[in-house]
């Protein structure tokens, strides 16, 4: 069986304008015609080799309105967005997007894992995700590569104005440098 | 002026895959195609999607709008960058306030995104714009002593409804171009399984997981080299094949190349051309094999 914990589910945990909030957002449209067949879950390359982790188990919850039980899982963050649930969904589910969607929720009450902060940090500094070593920069002459395309962080800084996430980063990096 | 495409490399391909970048250049100079740089760049955004889906879209119609302003179409090395500035791209033509938005954003940079350019995996070029006709007459030492597998991946065709190139569920193209070199594709279990290299980070143990059960698959098959199009996959598979040797106690010494490396060794380039020296799986078996087939 799946999921984060298998307390019984207490009538006040229970958010039914949830899946309302859900359906109204781009990908979630049609998350109520989702009939648990379990397709994702047994076509799903991650449910095969993680104890925890399905799909099916995760589209339920966000259906009946645990809001607070699904944002915190962390098997949330296991999904790959291989798509092939989406694909594959004989209701037309997308059900990689629904989880997408409810990451971004957690991610909204500071709740995703630490290797997405730091790639968005990364990103707002040099528009890379990684921080590439100035050593591979300058090997690309002698490989005979064309220079590396500069980032514009200034400007990237400008376009992701007033984006929610991406404050909390800003926050965090502006204490690092204290 | 339809083989002119402005180069988007990612984030991933600088960082640590340049033997990828190096193969692709010189295989698509010699093919004729016309490779102009970014004028700038930002990653294409999907590492951000999963925990701010607007930092995506913008993030996308952003280098989107750049290439508008170039008047060219964008070829990627990565099959995610390519599946998201492709959906992102489809996405906003549909839904007009959503661009609206999204607009509104990058009117911060001068910058408007309108939906005129277009967007390339490598290997949709090569079939689409350069043709297995001309990729084929490219080819002066076939590789008919070489068997190996592919592994194509997840973003390429995937979600099919957004992507709408080649079958999610049998995909032919790298198989094509594959036996265009003159070497045999190897048919293996689980063969359009994911890497796992979404899942590093969160559960390494997953994600290596994932990676050796493909291992074994194309093992079992007999494939003397696996050939990807991605450069996660081949994290996954070159750089982490020893790790997972040990993880798991199993030895699969199979050597990982990027399609662009072994087209250019059909085409007659060497292996130092190729950036070979860059992999981590030994080759030598395979090149030994070459050199003699060749003769």
């Amino acid at each position: 069986m799946a999921a984060t914990n298998k307390e019984p589910i207490k009538a006040s945990e229970i958010d039914p304008t949830f899946k309302y909030e859900l359906l109204r957002m781009p990908g979630g449209e049609k998350l109520l015609r989702c009939f648990q067949c379990g397709t994702c879950t047994s076509d799903c390359p991650v449910a095969r080799f993680s104890d925890t982790y399905r799909p099916r188990t995760i589209i339920r919850m966000a259906q009946l309105g645990l809001k607070d039980r699904v944002l915190n899982s962390d098997t949330l963050w296991l999904c790959a967005a291989c798509f092939t649930c989406t694909d594959r969904c004989p209701q037309g589910v997308e059900v990689a997007s629904v989880i997408r969607l409810l990451r971004n929720l957690a991610a909204e009450k500071g709740i995703a894992p630490v290797v997405f902060k730091e790639q968005a940090a990364c990103i707002l500094d040099s528009g890379y995700a990684y921080k590439i070593p100035e050593l591979r920069i300058k090997k690309r002459a002698t490989q005979g590569l064309p220079p590396l395309p500069k980032g514009n962080p200034k400007n990237i800084r400008m376009v992701l104005k007033g984006v929610n996430f991406l404050g909390d980063i800003k926050k965090e990096g502006e204490q690092n440098e204290q | 002026m339809s083989n002119k495409y402005l180069i988007f490399l990612g984030c991933a391909v600088p960082y640590r895959v340049s033997s990828y970048e190096i193969s692709a250049r010189k295989v698509l100079q010699k093919l004729g195609v016309e490779l102009v740089e970014m004028p700038e760049f930002n990653c294409c955004g999907l590492p951000l999607d999963p925990v701010s889906h607007e930092t995506m879209l913008i993030l996308a119609a952003r280098n989107l709008a750049l290439a508008e302003q170039q008047n060219l179409n964008i070829l990627t090395l990565c099959p995610g960058c390519a599946g998201t500035l492709k959906k992102v791209n489809t996405i906003l033509k549909k839904d007009k306030t959503l661009r609206g938005q999204i607009n509104g954003h990058l009117k911060e940079s001068a910058l408007e995104f309108k939906g005129t350019a277009e967007t390339k995996h490598i290997l949709q070029v090569l079939m689409e714009d350069v043709g297995l006709e001309k990729i084929k007459k490219s080819v002066v030492k076939p590789l008919t002593m070489l068997e190996v597998a592919e592994h194509v991946g997840c973003h390429l065709l995937r979600p099919k409804d957004y992507i709408g190139f080649d079958d999610p569920e049998d995909p032919q193209t790298l198989k094509k171009l594959i036996e265009a070199t003159g070497a045999k594709c190897l048919d293996y279990i689980n063969e359009t399984e994911c890497c796992g290299a979404p899942s590093v980070g969160v559960s390494d143990k997953v994600a290596l997981q994932l990676a050796q059960d493909k291992l074994i698959h194309v093992k079992m098959a007999g494939a003397q080299a696996l050939i990807t199009i991605c450069p996660f996959c081949h994290v996954m598979f070159d750089t982490n094949e020893l790790r997972i040797e040990r993880m798991f106690s199993e030895t699969y010494g199979i050597p990982i190349l990027h399609y662009p490396q072994l087209l250019g060794l059909a085409m007659g380039m060497t292996p130092e051309e190729l950036a070979f020296n860059e992999l981590r799986v030994d080759t030598s078996r395979i090149l030994k094999l070459l050199s003699e087939g060749i003769n």
